[in-house]
């Protein structure tokens, strides 16, 4: 069984594969380096939430939270070397999230407008 | 299902191009590349749902946090950080070892695909145990939001040997929101766990059957990134919930 690489030159009229999706294998080593990051972060996270940083305590527990979930998106669950159907896709759902969030805090927050 | 095989050329488009048969291959596809294409797209598409369904727990959070912080302070400081702290690195730990596996299907190595199965399995049940006894110390507390919960901790903190503010009784009822979001979130986290480990266990038992070492990846592929997101999950209620309300104690 011959097994044919779909490249853009023997599909002219870009059927077979027409998101451009090129399937790559990350290696062991990338996900060591991805681990050992994660764990480093976990540590500056509990470290740091012991330390009286007042307001900037939730900001830097979250900003490594978002950090954190941003590698493991892009490189556990190999979202960098997707297509970019499926960057846009999580982008736009995360987008989306973002949008809600912020239209239902608006309500709560005008709720009480100029009753205090 | 057996059927659905892809032999055939699709002359009509171009003649040149052979499909190869593998038995994964279902013949709506025209490649195999976009058959593992639109499986991603989908599995991404069901875990969007799943940030929306969790998303709206965290924003139940954010905003009663707000409104009762006092209580929220006080409620998350009787959380164990180590305790959390272990399970994150627990949960990292499955997580890496669900990614080497997703490799050694890749590369087609049966048995490092089984151990690596058997390890987040492994992982996931350590996790799930710490988690166990975290919800028996809230029980015999009776920081289960209820008919029984006892807020004398809170009104109290000093009959308790806490260096904590007493709270007013009012404010100390609320630490029960608290204590409801945490068995919500962390409680939907494990059931995803739980089931992820279900299908651990039948994904493992395929994999020892060779199911996935001659180049079929998707199903261990597209459960790994079902692993992952209940991972993120995880590293967002840690800090939330056990981290941040940590005014300085010691």
């Amino acid at each position: 069984m011959a097994h044919e690489i779909h490249t853009d030159a023997n599909d002219p009229s870009n059927v077979t594969n027409p998101e451009h999706a090129q399937h790559h294998i990350v290696t062991p080593l990338q996900y060591t380096y991805v681990f050992a990051t994660l764990l480093l972060f976990t540590g500056i996270t509990v470290g740091a939430a012991y330390v009286d940083l007042n307001w900037a305590n939730p900001v830097i527990a979250l900003g490594i939270a978002c950090f954190k979930a941003c590698i493991v998106i892009l490189f556990f669950m190999h979202a960098a070397y997707q297509s970019r159907l499926i960057k846009m896709t999580i982008g736009a759902g995360f987008f989306l999230f973002i949008v809600l969030i912020t239209m239902t805090l608006t309500d709560y927050i005008s709720r009480a407008w100029g009753m205090w | 299902m057996d059927s659905a095989i892809a032999t055939t050329d699709h002359a009509d488009v171009h003649a040149e191009h052979d499909h190869v048969a593998l038995p994964q291959h279902r013949h709506h596809f025209e490649t195999e590349e976009q058959q593992r294409e639109a499986g991603s797209f989908g599995m991404w598409l069901f875990l969007l749902t799943e940030i929306m369904f969790f998303g709206g727990l965290f924003f139940a959070y954010l905003l009663y946090r707000n409104w009762y912080y006092p209580a929220f302070a006080a409620a998350s400081n009787q959380l164990s950080v180590p305790l959390g702290a272990f399970n994150t690195v627990v949960l990292i730990s499955s997580g890496f070892c669900m990614a080497v596996g997703v490799w050694a299907a890749e590369m087609r190595r049966k048995s490092l695909l089984v151990l690596m199965l058997v390890l987040t399995t492994f992982f996931g049940l350590i996790f799930l145990g710490v988690k166990y006894d975290e919800y028996h110390e809230k029980y015999e507390l009776h920081h289960i939001p209820g008919d029984s919960f006892n807020i004398s901790m809170f009104t109290n903190p000093a009959g308790y040997g806490i260096k904590e503010e007493p709270l007013a009784p009012d404010m100390a009822q609320k630490t029960q929101i608290f204590f409801f979001l945490y068995f919500a979130m962390t409680g939907m986290h494990a059931v995803h766990m739980i089931i992820g480990i279900v299908l651990l266990f039948w994904l493992t038992w395929r994999a020892h059957r060779g199911d996935f070492s001659s180049g079929y990846v998707a199903p261990i592929e597209n459960f790994g990134l079902y692993w992952h997101f209940v991972d993120i999950v995880w590293l967002f209620l840690f800090p939330l919930l056990y981290l941040i309300n940590r005014h300085p104690l010691h």
